[in-house]
């Protein structure tokens, strides 16, 4: 042992992919329940608060604590509470100590109405060890409110932030810009840029998804109608020009999308989720049921052997996609995915119109595309991808980055 | 807390933290606020450290601790008193450990 043979560090607080075991469980989603106090136009998993159907359906908390134990057995260091609203349990504080007492990171998914005096106070003593990530539907009670449909949810919200403010809990805030709250957008990223943890402008949901169970057509209309044209997508990024263009082209330029039919070459299944009645799912987001595995009657540990072939396997057989998506070197900048093509048509491989229009629109503004050319028809997509890197390195620097430098 | 820390004296991990290894790495995960400067902090151990550290159970003396990890490392009994002494203060320092019998 040498002078300096002990040696405590932090440690990486990034979740960690595990090179040696075949099974890979950096960190897993749960979905405590899909039930929400906020009843959210854009909405695409909520149900009511009091629907005793969901309800009755749901895990019990010493089956939530079985599937923890599980994720530690694993080797899972962060796990994320979502839903719904996860603080609509009644036993909640009972699973979220268990997760802790297991040695779990815990990331809290929360619109923070429910948080009240007594959860506060337990996350201030027993800490998540990452921000809370709260929702912010507006910034005054008529915005937020004709967003989340519920009357006084504003002041809850507003409650739950005190609460989380004077206690010192580390938390981020997140929004979704819609017609109904556009014009609090100002406001919000000003409040946003005085909260500690906030680096960088809050990230809004603009690309809103369908209904992920596909349970509602008149719901679907309706987050349709919402859904910003492609130009007020652009119109979004704008608003913080320098940053978003070169963010996107760095993340271009690290993803490039080389040809392939491979249906899921976005990690699913690395990063699976457990939805509130159960079933273990490649991700959050795709819920078709022949993907799906219930971890009542299989262990984590077999459900995700049994997942990965299939998904490695899974390549697209629609010729829609094959001929356009397959070939398309932009689907880093898409949200198309299996689990959107799903919710939007029912199949795994149906190219979704608007994701398309939206990533054309924005590889247009990086200076990827020329108008009208389409992606999928671009035949030296590298050529196009070092241009834009040259572009990348010949470009002023990050204002944090010159900051450095003057230091 | 005590800033002496005796050779006869026996530790343990604290009730504040769980130890867990991941991918042969111990990772020290805080329970509770204040066990590091910042809310969301987690520890590792480097391989010497994690030697020490699994011997912290709450039986094994710090004397006998040393003794062993001298003849393990090859190392004099002074130099490895400096290292493992220097580990429990630190650690000690983090509420990471509490010591189970006084003598």
């Amino acid at each position: 042992m040498s002078t300096h043979a002990y040696n405590i560090r932090k440690a990486s607080r990034r979740a960690r992919r595990s090179s040696r075991n075949p099974v890979r469980l950096p960190h897993l989603d749960i979905e405590l329940t899909e039930r929400c106090d906020n009843n959210c136009i854009h909405c695409s998993i909520n149900r009511p608060p009091q629907d005793a159907q969901a309800r009755a359906r749901e895990l019990t908390a010493s089956e939530w604590k079985g599937i923890l134990s599980q994720a530690a057995d694993l080797q899972a260091l962060t796990v994320r509470f979502t839903g719904g609203e996860p603080l609509l349990r009644d036993d909640f504080e009972d699973i979220y100590l268990h997760a802790r007492r297991l040695g779990l990171r815990v990331v809290l998914f929360t619109n923070a109405r429910n948080l009240t005096e007594r959860r506060a106070d337990l996350l201030a003593r027993h800490p998540p060890l990452e921000p809370v990530e709260v929702s912010v539907y507006g910034m005054r009670p008529a915005t937020y409110e004709a967003v989340s449909r519920v009357r006084g949810s504003f002041r809850e919200f507003w409650n739950g932030i005190r609460r989380l403010q004077t206690r010192r809990i580390p938390f981020i805030v997140k929004g979704a810009l819609l017609p109904q709250n556009v014009a609090d957008q100002d406001r919000f990223e000003t409040w946003a840029r005085t909260l500690p943890r906030m680096r960088r402008p809050p990230a809004s949901l603009v690309l809103f998804s369908l209904r992920e169970r596909r349970d509602s057509p008149a719901r679907n209309a309706r987050i349709r109608a919402l859904r910003p044209a492609p130009e007020a997508v652009i119109a979004c990024l704008e608003r913080h020009a320098d940053d978003n263009r070169r963010s996107l082209r760095e993340f271009c330029s690290r993803f490039p999308s080389p040809p392939s039919r491979a249906l899921f070459p976005c990690g699913a299944g690395c990063t699976p989720s457990v939805d509130a009645y159960g079933k273990l799912q490649p991700c959050l987001s795709l819920r078709d049921p022949s993907w799906v595995y219930d971890v009542r009657a299989v262990p984590i540990r077999e459900a995700l052997a049994r997942l990965a072939p299939r998904l490695r396997r899974k390549t697209a057989m629609r010729s829609s996609y094959r001929s356009r998506c397959a070939r398309c070197f932009i689907r880093g900048l898409c949200e198309q995915c299996p689990a959107r093509s799903w919710s939007e048509h029912g199949t795994l491989d149906t190219p979704v119109r608007y994701y398309c229009h939206v990533a054309h629109a924005q590889a247009r503004w990086l200076g990827l595309l020329p108008p009208g050319e389409k992606a999928w028809n671009v035949h030296q997509p590298k050529t196009r991808i070092q241009r834009m890197q040259s572009e990348i390195l010949h470009a002023q620097p990050h204002p944090s980055r010159r900051r450095l430098q003057t230091v | 807390m005590r800033n002496l820390i005796l050779l006869d004296a026996v530790y343990k991990p604290s009730d504040d933290i769980v130890a867990r290894t991941i991918e042969g790495e111990l990772i020290i995960v805080p329970l509770v606020a204040g066990i590091g400067d910042m809310e969301d902090d987690l520890f590792t151990l480097n391989a010497s450290g994690n030697d020490i550290w699994r011997r912290l159970d709450g039986k094994t003396t710090v004397r006998r601790i040393i003794q062993d990890l001298a003849k393990e490392y090859a190392a004099t009994p002074d130099a490895m008193t400096r290292d493992v002494i220097g580990l429990l203060r630190e650690l000690l320092k983090r509420r990471m450990l509490v010591e189970t019998r006084v003598p």
